[in-house]
Order: C-alpha cells, then sequence, then structure tokens
C-alpha cells in the first residue's frame, strides 16, 4: 500500500476492485465500513462477483472477469471528458509525455465501448467516474483480482493511471492501496525472496550493489538475475531444473495447473521441504526439514502497510522442530560459510545494515507497535504516506494501456467463466487454518454458482457439480447464490478435496509472470 | 485544563468526559456501559459522580469536561448510588463467578469488589434463559448479560457486521442475532468482537471455557500469521501444558484496534497440532523414515553441493516463504545466494 490503515477514514470516496475484502482482509474491510458509517466516506466496488461490501457502496458495479483495463480507462475517460482530473497534481508531478500518451489511449474508451466490454452499464460508468472524479480525495484499494491476470501489469499500472489523474496519489485517505494477502508476503518480497533483488530493492544485476552485497557477505556471488517460480516449475518439467528448496510454501495447492506444477516436481533430483506440517508438497520431498510457527519465535513481519511489527515467542516448538534461520545457519556453515546469528534481533541488525529501507529501524524503535519504510536512519520516524510532494524517481510515469482480453475466453465448449479465490473461514494452501476443526465445520469446498446456471445444469444447493476446464476437472459441492452473475464460477481455492488449480490456466503476465487465476473457461455439469 | 476530582487538582485534556479524565490519572469509577472504543452511551449508570454546580447525579462517561470543574467520586451519595446500580445487576443475572469465564477478568465482579458487595441483595425468582451454544466459536450465556449494550454496538459501529441487537420488550430485553436466530444461524462470522468486548461472562470465547483462568495464563503480544493486515494479537498461554488458550485483539494496536477476524481469534488449533513434524524426514524407496538433524542437514548439503558442481548452481530453484519472518526470509536468501551461488529464489507472491 502506498499509503496505511490510519489514514483509511480520511478518503471521500473509496474504490473497492478485485478485492472481496471482507472475505480476504476482514480487518480492513471493518475500517472501511466504519468510514462509510460514520458518513465520510463513499463507497464504490467493482467485481465480478457481488461481493459483501457491495452491500456498502453508494455504487456497485458488475464487471465480467479480466476487463479492468477497459473499465479503469473507461473512468478516465470520462473523468478527463469532464474535466474532473486534477490538473495541478498532473501538471506539476507527472511527465507530460506520459500524459498525452494516456489520453489519446483513453480516448476510444466511451462507456458505451467499456459496456460492451465488460458489461457494465454506460450510465453506471459514468456515475462511477463522477463519484470518483469529483471526490476530493479517494482511495482505490485491489488484491489479487487486479494482479493475478495476463494483463496484471496492465491492471496495476491501470490503477496508479487513475489516482495520478486524480491528484490522489501522496495524500492521506488517497493511494494505489494492494492488500497484501499473506502475514509476511511483503516481508519476503523486502527481504530479498525474489529473484532480481537483494533486500530493500536493490537489484541483483547492478554492479553497484554486486560488489557492496559481495563485501557485506564476504563470497562471490551470482550477477545473472534469478528466474521466478512459474518459469521455473515450467523448465523443472522440462527437465532443466534439477532441485528445489522450499520453505514454508505448499505449491501443490497453490501453483495453476496442479497436474503440470506435480510432474514438474516429480522430475527433480533433490526435493527439500520445510515446513510445520507434512504438506502436500513435502510429501514429494526426498528431506522433510521441521519448522516452528509464528507462535513459537521471536521475530517481525511487514504488513500490508509496511509497517514492520514484532513477533514474541509465547510457547516451545514440538520435538526437534527448529526455526527456520537456526536450520540455514546449519546448511550454511555445513556448505562452508561461517554464520554465528544467537537470535533473530541480531538477523534483524543485520538486516538494517545492508538495506536502506530499513537502515533506521532497530527491535529497541519498533517497539510495540512498528515503523513504516522506508525508515532510512536512526532519527527517521517511518513513513505511512508514501510519495508525499515527490515521486521517489522524479516525475510519475502515466502508460497508456490497450485493452486485452484474457488468455483464455468462454467458447461453446467451455461456456462458463471460471475465477477463483479466498473465503473467510480458511487461508491459502489451508496448510494452518484446515486443522482447526471448527474452521472446516464453518466452511467446506463449493462452486458458487448464480440461480440461473444451477437452473440450468439441474442441481440445487450443496448437490454435487462437476467444473471442467482443458486441464483438468472437480467434483464439489453447489453453493447457489445471487452473489454470482450468470455465466460465472467462484472456486476457493484451499481446498485439498476439490483443488481449484486443477482447473485453473498457467497462462503468465509477460512482465510480473503471474498466472491467470482469475479467469479461465470452464463447463459446469451435474455430478 | 484543570480539574478537582475528590479534592485532588489534576491536569485534563479539551474533549474528554470526566471518567476519561478520571481513568488517565488512575482514578477508578465503577462503569459498564462505557468503553474506550465503542464511546459512551450512559446507558448502566454505574459511573454516577457529583458535580459542583450541576443538579443531581451525573453520568460521567457523558458529562464533557470544563475548566475548573469540581467533582466527586466517593460521596456517601455517590457510592450509595454505585452501590444500588450494581447491586441491581447483580439481582438480575445468575452472576456467580466460581466457574465463569470471566473470574478475574470480569468489570462487574471488579465493580463490586471496589463497592464491597459481597452478594446481591435481592434475587429475582426466573432466571432461565437459555444458553446459545450454536455458534462455532462464541458461547453465549444470556442469564449474565447487563444489557450493557457494548456487544451491540461493537458489531454495528466498530466491526459494521450489523448482526447483534437488542430484541424483545421491558423485563425480557435480552441481545439477538439477526431476527433472533441462534447465534450459529445467524449472518454472524465469528469474528469475535463482541466477546472481546463483553465486560462479563455473558459472551465468550467457547474452546477457552475451562482451560485456565486469566492471571494463570501468560499474555504474550504477537502478529497473526493469516493475511497481510498485521493485527497484533495476545496470545493467552497455559505455561504448563504449553498450549494457545485462547487469543485477543490488542486494542491500542494500530493495525487493529483489538479487532480480528474468525481466523486470528479462533484459527490456532494448527499450532498444536498431533500432525505438526517434529523430526527430519528422509525418503528411502518411497517412504519417510525419521532422521537426526545431524545426518538431515548432512544430506542436504551433500545433495545440493553435488548438484551445484555438476550441473552449476542455476540447476537449483529456492521458494522462500510469506508465511516465515523477515529474519528468517533474510537468511534463506542469503543462504540460496552466498551458499549455493544462484538468484533463483522466489516466493508466492503472486500465487
Amino acid at each position: 500500500m502506498t499509503n496505511d490503515i490510519k489514514g483509511m477514514k480520511d478518503s471521500d470516496v473509496a474504490l473497492i476492485i478485485g478485492s472481496d475484502t471482507s472475505e480476504a482482509h476482514p480487518v480492513i474491510s471493518a475500517r472501511i465500513k466504519q468510514a462509510v458509517k460514520e458518513g465520510r466516506t463513499k463507497l464504490i466496488v467493482i467485481d465480478p462477483k457481488r461481493i459483501k461490501m457491495a452491500d456498502h457502496a453508494t455504487i456497485y458495479a458488475c464487471q465480467r472477469p479480466g476487463t479492468d483495463v477497459a473499465v479503469l480507462n473507461g473512468m478516465m475517460h470520462l473523468i478527463l471528458k469532464n474535466g474532473w482530473e486534477d490538473k495541478e497534481f498532473v501538471a506539476s508531478r507527472v511527465e507530460p509525455e506520459s500524459f498525452e500518451a494516456l489520453k489519446a489511449e483513453v480516448e476510444k474508451f466511451t462507456p458505451e465501448y467499456v459496456e460492451q466490454i465488460s458489461g457494465i452499464p454506460a450510465k453506471t460508468l459514468e456515475e462511477i467516474a463522477e463519484l470518483f472524479g469529483k471526490a476530493k480525495v479517494a482511495a482505490l484499494y485491489y488484491a489479487m483480482g487486479i494482479t493475478q491476470h495476463t494483463t496484471g501489469v496492465d491492471n496495476v499500472r491501470s490503477t496508479a493511471n487513475l489516482q495520478m489523474l486524480c491528484g490522489n496519489m501522496g495524500v492521506s485517505g488517497g493511494g494505489v492501496n494492494p492488500l497484501r494477502g499473506q502475514s509476511n508476503v511483503q516481508g519476503a518480497c523486502d527481504l530479498g525472496g525474489l529473484p532480481v533483488v537483494y533486500t530493500g530493492y536493490q537489484q541483483v544485476v547492478n554492479p553497484d550493489v554486486h560488489a557492496k552485497m559481495e563485501k557485506f557477505w564476504e563470497v562471490k556471488l551470482n550477477l545473472k538475475a534469478g528466474m521466478p517460480m512459474t518459469v521455473a516449475f515450467d523448465k523443472a518439467y522440462e527437465g532443466e531444473m534439477k532441485a528445489f528448496y522450499i520453505m514454508g510454501e505448499n505449491p501443490m495447492i497453490s501453483d495453476p495447473d496442479l497436474h503440470h506444477a506435480e510432474e514438474a516436481l516429480k522430475k527433480l533430483d533433490f526435493l527439500v521441504v520445510e515446513d510445520i506440517f507434512l504438506t502436500e508438497t513435502a510429501k514429494l520431498a526426498d528431506v522433510v526439514l521441521p519448522a516452528t510457527t509464528y507462535a513459537e519465535k521471536d521475530g517481525t513481519f511487514t504488513n500490508t502497510e509496511r509497517r514492520v511489527q514484532i513477533l514474541n515467542k509465547a510457547v516451545c516448538a514440538p520435538g526437534s522442530a527448529k526455526h527456520d534461520w537456526e536450520i540455514h545457519q546449519m546448511l550454511a556453515n555445513k556448505m562452508g560459510l561461517n554464520w554465528n546469528y544467537k537470535n533473530a534481533e541480531e538477523i534483524f541488525s543485520e538486516i538494517a545494515a545492508v538495506t536502506p529501507s530499513y537502515a533506521g529501524m532497530s527491535y529497541e524503535r519498533l517497539g510495540r507497535n512498528g515503523l513504516h519504510w522506508p525508515c532510512p536512519a536512526a532519527d527517521h520516524p517511518g513513513t505511512p504516506v508514501l510519495h508525499v510532494g515527490k515521486f521517489s524517481k522524479g516525475l510519475g510515469t502515466m502508460f497508456a494501456i490497450p485493452f486485452k482480453a484474457p488468455a483464455e475466453m468462454p467458447d461453446e465448449e467451455y461456456p462458463t467463466y471460471l475465477t477463483t479465490g479466498r473465503i473467510l473461514q480458511h487461508f491459502h494452501t489451508g496448510t494452518m487454518s484446515r486443522k482447526s476443526a471448527g474452521l472446516n465445520n464453518l466452511a467446506g469446498p463449493h462452486v458458487m454458482i448464480s440461480v440461473e446456471d444451477a437452473e440450468r445444469i439441474g442441481v440445487k444447493n450443496s448437490e454435487n457439480v462437476k467444473v471442467t476446464t482443458r486441464r483438468g476437472s472437480i467434483t464439489t459441492k453447489a453453493f447457489i447464490t445471487k452473489r454470482i452473475p450468470k455465466g460465472t464460477a467462484y472456486v476457493p481455492f484451499h481446498f485439498w478435496e476439490a483443488p481449484a488449480n486443477i482447473l485453473t490456466n498457467n497462462a503468465l503476465d509477460p512482465i510480473a509472470k503471474i498466472p491467470e487465476y482469475k479467469v479461465c473457461a470452464c463447463k459446469l455439469e451435474k455430478a | 485544563m484543570k480539574i478537582t476530582i475528590n479534592g485532588n487538582t489534576i491536569e485534563a485534556k479539551e474533549g474528554q468526559t470526566i471518567l476519561q479524565a478520571a481513568l488517565a490519572n488512575g482514578i477508578y469509577i465503577p462503569h459498564l456501559c462505557y468503553h474506550e472504543k465503542v464511546g459512551a452511551a450512559g446507558k448502566c449508570r454505574a459511573c454516577v459522580v457529583e458535580v459542583e454546580g450541576m443538579r443531581g447525579l451525573q453520568t460521567s462517561c457523558s458529562v464533557q469536561l470544563r475548566d475548573g470543574m469540581v467533582i466527586n467520586s466517593v460521596s456517601q451519595n455517590v457510592v450509595n448510588a454505585q452501590k444500588l446500580v450494581i447491586d441491581l445487576m447483580l439481582s438480575s443475572g445468575t452472576h456467580d463467578c466460581l466457574a465463569c469465564e470471566q473470574n478475574g477478568n470480569c468489570e462487574l465482579q471488579d465493580a463490586a469488589y471496589f463497592l464491597g458487595i459481597e452478594r446481591a441483595s435481592v434475587q429475582y425468582g426466573e432466571i432461565d434463559r437459555e444458553f446459545d451454544t450454536s455458534s462455532e466459536f462464541i458461547y453465549v450465556e444470556r442469564n449474565k448479560c447487563i444489557s450493557c449494550g457494548r456487544c451491540v454496538a461493537a458489531c454495528n459501529n466498530t466491526v459494521v457486521n450489523q448482526v447483534l441487537d437488542f430484541g424483545h420488550r421491558g423485563h425480557h430485553t435480552e441481545i439477538v442475532f439477526d431476527t433472533d436466530l441462534p447465534m450459529g444461524e445467524s449472518s454472524c462470522v465469528q469474528c469475535g468482537e463482541c466477546s472481546q468486548m463483553c465486560p462479563v461472562g455473558a459472551i465468550v470465547d467457547r474452546n477457552a471455557i475451562g482451560k485456565g483462568r486469566t492471571w494463570e495464563l501468560k499474555k504474550v503480544e504477537t502478529v497473526c500469521p493469516y493475511c497481510g493486515v498485521g493485527c497484533k494479537l495476545e496470545l493467552h498461554v497455559d505455561e504448563r501444558t504449553n498450549k494457545i488458550v485462547k487469543v485477543k485483539g490488542v486494542e491500542d494496536a494500530p493495525t487493529n484496534n483489538g479487532m480480528l477476524c474468525v481466523k486470528g481469534r479462533y484459527g490456532f488449533d494448527f499450532v498444536g497440532h498431533p500432525e505438526r513434524l517434529t523430526t527430519p524426514l528422509i525418503k528411502e524407496n518411497g517412504e519417510f523414515r525419521e532422521a537426526s538433524w545431524e545426518e538431515a542437514i548432512e544430506l542436504v548439503a551433500t545433495k545440493l553441493s553435488g548438484i551445484k558442481e555438476q550441473y552449476g548452481p542455476d540447476t537449483i530453484m529456492a521458494l522462500a516463504s510469506a508465511k516465515v519472518t523477515n529474519e528468517e526470509n533474510y537468511t534463506f536468501q542469503k543462504l540460496i545466494r552466498a551458499a549455493i551461488g544462484t538468484n533463483n529464489i522466489d516466493h508466492c507472491a503472486r500465487l
């Protein structure tokens, strides 16, 4: 998030597009609902599913899956046509040629054209553009509904275009706010768990960074960028990869096209899995290393608003399970390095020493409430809102983005859109939440379908439905709901009994290499 | 501004109520319907005080301070009124502390203790409202409800789930879920905010019942392991059994102000689950066998080094984790980059 949670109450308008907020980020949804209830904020929801947040919205619009660029371009078309853009912000903070290019691109996205693509009535788009465009401060929230597309990068850039156009950057209550979906997904990115960067997004291929890291770690380092996981799976499938070392992840539930992923892992010479349970992935491993849970360790997580917060150990780990860092230290020393970390705090000091955005942090300074990065110096208060007064790169760049359809669209054989996501009661691959009998009692595997589609295929609530795509099929219970439009099916991906990712398409965004989980074509049959 | 409470002059802030200023200065005034987060309701009348120049007793939770205000919260008149309120509350339900989950953490008990009330002076005859055990994680015992309305305010104004309300009339008034459905059949999402806000033992966390009293449990602040909001948790731990007994949201945390969802508050079974991995495993002939750390580490180091030698470091891929700490992601990428020599590291941020 460019902005912080505290400032959520300062928005005149909040736009949620591609986030089922009350299911996936319940406490943030409470903040938005509070702001709406108190009368300060008006809410706009755009989503293929009539999510619960729509019940609190001034305007809800149902879009076809995968049409975000068209919808956002359509909003910008109307905002420019009516002069609702923030002229001062655009003039002083945006590269003029990029603004001209954007203007030329959105010119053709008339409400009627957008209606043809997205299914959102022209009049509704006009109402959305007016409410959003005239707002003094408007926030934009998204989650995987924006990113998990072959046009993920285009979608994200479109959200940034809109927020720059309306001058909503660098102000409390505004911002482009991706809601991060896992406790430390922000931290895993910040700490160099990516193939192209060291900690704090320092580029692997930058010779200065490379020299700095070699000196700091006192080893020779590889100057070549690594490959993203989605690509590594393809290469493993082709037999080009020899070993995978997987820590605290369960790609056998979370990867697209699971049959393909399983074949890929089986072709490896060696698979190590470090985890807390014998997950679906760990079962395929040659060696499994037992690790500890959040409640058993000290350390830090970085949340969706870039706030670094301290975890404190509450219980002892079972058996001989070890902290992940202890395991890494044993391995590093066995492989010829000389590590001597005594606790998590020592590691954090090293992180601060080598990471500019964390440089001013220490456990003492983090205290009970943490600090927002960037926090470059010991006397810096942290940065709740990014891009105040200036973008870190100087002027902001807008992108002219044409609309592209998803990789796989419904056709005669597979006539229904399939989209996937989370539900409130479970989390990701279920490794943690599915160990709770209570959570399992509250929600199990299902496919959400519309009343019309249920009637068409002749199933009643809780009867079995077979969902088939070009990759495979699952059979699961029908959850018939008015929240799903005709022609769309929604499968939560938490459940090994009916894994949504047997069905999903592993077509990737060309830049981010993110799979298109949010759109593919399926067929529904009574099972 | 300066005000005087019970003869002592104290500093107070503009906009504070009498109760807020008193509490901030360590002066306890019994109060039940007021909570910092849900605000003043002026409902329970336990917090009455005398204010010079104002007629009758005033509810301190709802009177805004004025400079120079002179307040008395301990006069005989005030104490008699407070005692009557608490006495009637104790009379109106089955406020038996012995096996109550809130014993030691009950605001009604605190008020009775402060005022020296040993037992209710009258007992109503018919106190037999049904227990609501229909919900997976929350237990509702209306016989202990004092109708303070904190849960109703919390559900409607804090988490804005709009499930709880007062239903029925007069003596029969009680909290209801939706159209007076059992909690488990209502639209309740079991975030547990009502249980967090309940000042007595009327709404409690079901799985914690009988598992340990508040003073026996160690309280540890940490961060929720589920989504990326970063809600602060207070884990209540039984050190003898090494088990988490219950989880509360940290009220003054800037991320969540005490709010949690059903997973963060109730979904901690995995920590002490019998299927946890407790020892390294090595696969032989398609079957796992237990191994020592020495053997497992030796094997992993040898295998990875061998593959690196034979095929090059870039044939090895590492997946970091969005569920482990910053420190552990740091050591992992350092291991992969410095010991193995590849930048092939990624995690499931995209998935």
